[in-house]
């Protein structure tokens, strides 16, 4: 086993691109020639035939269990075969394919969603957070209230927000930008707490202000959890947005899927359940990468532990 | 001309009176520091050798205005820094600190770091900071990594470039906390040369706080040995080798010498702390 | 470049920061107090709050449930299913996590699809369970189950890869069998990682629980649960007894978080310094 957690420190695989120039120097490849250097050695190593297999058995497996044989309520779900015709169908049998409009109709609308909770709750819970870390008394006063909140599932604010707030769109709003929030919040004032008190000390010797410090220590300090942070604060915003959407929504792929559910069509559920999915990966790779585009000297940092 | 200026300067002249300093975490009084004087001179090199533990940084952080005395005070050419009436010092320009593990901004750039004290303090505008942060850094030999982030830089050029960043600053005190600590044997070689250099060149005083007894003498004017905790100065070593020094001084007799007479005295006192068990603090 | 971090509870700890808590909490619950008889006071609405009834009346509600038994069986079956998925999932997950870890072939197999489904978020099985399973129970277990599995597993998996390999050279050179690594090294090496996952792991649940219990347990055959005592006020339009239900999950949110913290504390001697 130990082999095993050797091996993932990878093998070096013998692909040579370095190049020489004219004195003879080995210069490291770049551009385009490093591109074709990584894909080699990547290709060389087991892993993404390793990958590929994995996936096609797990396919193949779930084509057998409810296409191929049809075992026992694995034949109520519809199986690969059926869900690739349907979605990539002009014309699908079940309603929703990449070619009808309301299959976009209900993506756009849940995208949107999640794009105003989440830029509501970046917006007010990362200055929040941060002051929190900043100022002791900032912090005496909110914690506590955000402690005594948090323990609440989000969830379990449904029927008030239903109740309180207007219209299809507010309950499903409020409680995606809720459940954003608190991650968001905790996570900017972690951070602050995780930043070195060395580097305070720096600040204060140099002559920095109070607020020279918040600028320049607090704020770029506490960036990696804030980050961190965000790619948490995304996933329970789509997590939360589905359980709205599920309970109380008009659109939205939540609403498909429960649609589906009531229609008795289990392709657009599964369909649904897939867009859902490569959605919430993409939009926390985009949190993942915006914060390398901000962060440059953590990313090199990284990278020089080797990591 | 260099080494004219700082003799004749005498500016940074610190003195350190009665210093007492109880810590009390969780209710249990720990006594860092006790009725610990001192004298150095304005542009002096002093070292203060001492075990694991002992309170050493506690007094670093008093004269830097980290943290606040109990008892006794601090002057700095004559002003009062703390005392009975003010037990936390300012923290100021003229006393730069160099720390232990390193605290350049990760986030900034090596030009970043260095011309950040002039621009918070609005001595220079931004634009002359950042050129002036390059000039020196040149000077250190280190202009070709202006633009590299700290992580990216060796530990070494890192410390050189920490320093870089409180001179630019012109402080009295230069107060450095093992600065050294985790560098191999020859980096380090390196490194004492630098400051040596940095030394003759601008003449600032120099509080150095380590536990290599031959960085110690290779450094110093004076080397203070203090006692286990509560710290309290022990001994005094003078160093009358002349400057400037090089690498060849650590092999001369009158090195060896001192640092036999060095060794004594730190050793009893290393002896006692193990004992103890102290566990290393920072 | 790490130096002593300041202690999170050591900065913050302390009779100010105690009495700012203490009236902090007093404040809102004025706020609350205030917005949600602004209506009655000055016959205007504050969006948002107007509906929520006052703490007095909430508190005054909450009396009336205790002595009820209906209520402590919610409470009895709520834990029963946050407990059933949350120990399969461990179950499943933590040897799954290291299995993961510690054999490329295993990982190179299972980690894609794993990756692939891990974004979906959990309630999204709700109605595909319902199909699948033939009681409702069952798919509100699985459902559970899934919640909590993929962050087990996640920190798990991450967790023994971040074991020093020097730990392992060192028992190695002195002699561990395979054996001995696996129970002796990576182990108590991942113990932290399972303890964070399960924590993570255990809100999930709680959510997913309650998610399930009222979209499900909305009509008859759910069984009960907290998430159903929500609900069922919800229906007969009691205000009251909604935010009683939230505040009972809370409770009961926070005290399984903290068992497993204290499960944790008492698991590794070796961490308590911190």
């Amino acid at each position: 086993m130990a082999m095993g957690i050797a091996l993932r420190m990878g093998i070096d695989m013998s692909a040579n691109s370095s190049t020489t120039n004219q004195n003879g120097k080995i210069i490291a490849p770049q551009g385009f020639d490093l591109f074709v250097y990584k894909t080699k050695k990547y290709l060389g190593q087991l892993d993404p035939y390793l990958t590929l297999m994995g996936i096609g058995l797990w396919l193949f497996a779930y084509w057998v269990l409810c296409e191929g044989l049809q075992i026992w309520r694995f034949d109520k779900l519809p199986g690969p075969v059926a869900i690739s015709k349907d979605w990539f169908a002009v014309d699908p049998f079940q309603g929703i394919s990449i070619f009808t409009q309301e299959y976009y109709d209900h993506i756009i609308v849940s995208c949107r969603r999640i794009l105003i909770a989440f830029g509501i709750a970046t917006a007010f819970g990362v200055p929040l957070g941060l002051f929190m870390g900043w100022s002791r008394t900032i912090r005496d006063y909110i914690f506590p209230i955000i402690e005594v909140l948090r323990p609440i599932p989000i969830l379990a604010w449904v029927p008030l927000s239903i109740l309180l707030l207007p219209g299809f769109e507010g309950p499903v709003l409020f409680l995606a930008t809720l459940a954003s929030f608190f991650v968001t919040t905790l996570n900017a004032m972690l951070g602050v707490d995780s930043i070195d008190e060395e580097y305070f000390r720096a600040a204060g010797c140099l002559g920095s202000s109070r607020w020279d410090v918040f600028k320049n220590v607090v704020v770029p300090g506490a960036l990696p959890f804030i980050f961190t942070g965000l790619q948490i604060s995304i996933g329970v915003a789509w997590f939360s947005l589905v359980a709205a959407e599920m309970v109380s929504g008009d659109l939205g792929l939540g609403y498909l899927i429960v649609d589906a559910y009531m229609n008795n069509v289990t392709v657009p559920m599964v369909i649904a359940m897939i867009t859902l999915g490569f959605i919430g990966y993409f939009s926390s790779a985009m949190v993942r990468m915006l914060g390398n585009k901000l962060m440059a000297w953590h990313v090199k940092e990284l990278s020089q532990q080797g990591r | 001309m260099t080494k004219e200026k700082h003799r004749n300067s005498g500016l940074g002249a610190l003195s350190i009176k009665n210093v007492t300093k109880v810590y009390d975490p969780e209710g249990v009084n720990v006594l860092a520091v006790d009725d610990c004087s001192m004298e150095i001179a304005g542009g002096e090199v002093c070292m203060i050798v001492g075990p694991s533990g002992c309170g050493k940084t506690t007094l670093l952080n008093a004269i830097a205005g980290f943290h606040s005395v109990t008892e006794g005070s601090i002057h700095l050419d004559g002003d009062l820094l703390c005392g009975p009436s003010k037990p936390l010092a300012d923290q100021g320009a003229d006393r730069m600190v160099v720390f232990q593990h390193g605290a350049l901004f990760p986030w900034k750039t090596l030009q970043e770091n260095v011309a950040y004290g002039p621009m918070v303090q609005k001595v220079l505008a931004p634009r002359e900071a950042m050129d002036k942060a390059s000039t020196m850094l040149a000077e250190a030999g280190l202009g070709s990594f202006l633009t590299k982030y700290p992580g990216e830089v060796s530990s070494g050029m890192a410390r050189r470039a920490e320093i870089v960043r409180a001179l630019i600053n012109d402080p009295k005190v230069l107060l450095l906390d093992e600065p050294y600590r985790a560098m191999d044997a020859l980096t380090k070689q390196i490194m004492h040369e630098s400051l040596l250099e940095t030394y003759d060149r601008t003449g600032v005083t120099i509080f150095f706080i380590t536990h290599d007894l031959e960085e110690a003498i290779f450094l110093g004017d004076k080397v203070h040995i203090v006692t286990t905790r509560p710290c309290q100065l022990k001994k005094t070593v003078e160093v009358k080798i002349p400057r400037p020094r090089s690498y060849e001084t650590q092999s001369s007799e009158a090195f060896r010498k001192l640092l036999e007479e060095v060794s004594d005295a730190v050793h009893e006192e290393a002896v006692k702390a193990f004992q103890a068990g102290e566990r290393e603090m920072a | 470049m790490t130096a002593t971090k300041k202690s999170f509870f050591a900065k913050f700890t302390g009779q100010v920061t105690l009495k700012r808590g203490v009236s902090a909490i007093l404040i809102f619950l004025v706020i609350w107090h205030v917005g949600a008889l602004f209506d009655d006071w000055f016959g205007v609405d504050i969006i948002g709050i107007g509906l929520v009834p006052p703490p007095a009346d909430v508190f005054a509600a909450f009396l009336e449930v205790i002595p009820k038994i209906g209520y402590w069986q919610s409470w009895v079956s709520s834990f029963s299913r946050v407990l059933t998925g949350f120990l399969v999932a461990m179950l499943i997950g933590i040897p799954f996590g290291l299995l993961l870890a510690v054999n490329r072939y295993f990982r190179g197999l299972f980690f894609p699809p794993f990756e692939i489904l891990r974004p979906i978020p959990p309630l999204a099985w709700v109605p595909a369970s319902l199909i699948f399973w033939p009681t409702n129970e069952m798919s509100i277990a699985f459902v559970t189950f899934l919640g909590a599995f993929f962050t087990i597993v996640i920190n798990v998996l991450g967790g023994a890869r971040s074991i020093d390999i020097s730990y392992l050279r060192a028992a190695q050179s002195m002699g561990a069998s395979q054996f001995d690594l696996f129970w002796k090294i990576v182990l108590p090496g991942t113990l932290p990682s399972i303890f964070t996952g399960a924590a993570v792991g255990m809100g999930i649940t709680w959510e997913v629980v309650l998610a399930a219990e009222m979209i499900s347990g909305g009509g008859t055959q759910g069984g009960g649960g907290l998430g159903f005592f929500i609900w069922n006020s919800y229906m007969g339009g009691s205000l009251e007894q909604i935010v009683v239900g939230m505040i009972s999950i809370g409770i009961a949110g926070y005290l399984s978080s903290s068992a497993i913290r204290k499960l944790g504390y008492f698991m590794m001697p070796w961490r308590r310094l911190f």
